[in-house]
């Protein structure tokens, strides 16, 4: 798939995290749902503004990276900042990563029926 | 400045206000092999895309004055998802299976519950190195071969040519077909259930 207009200039994307590569002390999987719990405000980052604008319904870490067109690792940053602001809030997997826990018979029923009513 | 957001979010349907729990499936496999045709066949949302870029130190012998000490790792990936019911939305990644992705697979995809390696019967070697790998993570997984046309090799050979533990299913599959992109994400989670049941009997 094309991607036109990317910018993908290190430079500014030091910039737009404060020059920090981790999302210090939050964990945010690629699928984790983020919900907007309030309206940009006035002079915010407009990285922030607009992830707060796309969130108004869940919508997955992922999601806002490729509609943001920004490195996943970038976004984790942001939604960091989000998230002290207190102005998200995050759905993370119920899935613990820890391999011996994922195969929940519950979760793994619940998905086999979703898949047939496809 | 609004360079990265003028034209996004795309319109798509957005996912319910109930929604809450994310799920993950990657489909893995080498370039041109389906990867994107499968999961658009079966996605709500028209497959979109994005990358993920690792720095991690230089492991070569010299260190030439630092300039060298570090290489950059970026990983481009599409995926679509699925609403399942209510709260349940799963997310299909298709990712390359090439030797760099693997550095980022703990933290892109830690928590997935499973993966379909995508496999052209024309360039099998392709998904020995996918293979080879989620056998190392101990990522659970099926075979998929996508159907190209051309001469038929029975599962048979196939399994030997790919050296494919006898429990893990061998499906054929069409990816431009829902149908059949369906029926591959069903035999994966049918394979996860006979693995948990093996689990649950053993313990």
């Amino acid at each position: 798939m094309s991607r036109p207009g990317r910018d993908d200039d290190p430079d500014r994307l030091y910039t737009l995290t404060g020059g920090r590569s981790r999302a210090d002390g939050h964990e945010f999987d690629l699928v984790t749902l983020v919900v907007s719990e309030s309206e940009p405000r006035p002079g915010m980052q407009s990285e922030h503004a607009a992830i707060l604008r796309m969130c108004r319904l869940p919508t997955a870490v992922v999601e806002i990276a490729a509609d943001l067109r920004l490195p996943v690792g970038i976004v984790r940053i942001l939604l960091a900042d989000l998230l002290d602001m207190g102005v998200i809030t995050a759905r993370h997997p119920r899935t613990a990563p820890a391999r011996a826990q994922l195969l929940d018979p519950i979760l793994l029923e619940q998905v086999l029926v979703g898949l047939r009513n496809l | 400045m609004d360079y990265a957001i003028s034209d996004a979010p795309a319109a798509r349907t957005p996912l319910s206000r109930t929604a809450d729990n994310g799920l993950k499936i990657v489909v893995v496999g080498g370039f041109g092999v389906g990867k994107t045709t499968l999961v658009r066949s079966v996605s709500d949302i028209r497959p979109l895309s994005t990358e993920e870029t690792m720095t991690q130190a230089g492991r070569g012998v010299d260190d030439l004055g630092g300039v060298a000490g570090k290489t950059s790792t970026t990983v481009a990936f599409d995926f679509g998802r699925i609403s399942l019911d209510r709260r349940t939305v799963l997310y299909l990644f298709g990712a390359p299976g090439q030797e760099r992705f693997w550095f980022l697979w703990d933290r892109l995809f830690a928590g997935t519950l499973g993966a379909v390696v995508l496999v052209d019967a024309r360039r099998l070697a392709d998904s020995w190195y996918a293979i080879d790998r989620l056998e190392h993570h101990g990522t659970p997984f099926i075979v998929a071969r996508n159907d190209f046309g051309g001469p038929r090799h029975s599962p048979e050979a196939l399994r030997d040519a790919l050296d494919l533990d006898p429990r893990v299913p061998l499906v054929d599959c069409d990816a431009r077909s829902r149908a059949s992109s369906k029926n591959v994400l069903i035999t994966l989670v049918e394979h996860l259930q006979a693995l948990a049941s093996a689990r649950e009997t053993a313990s």
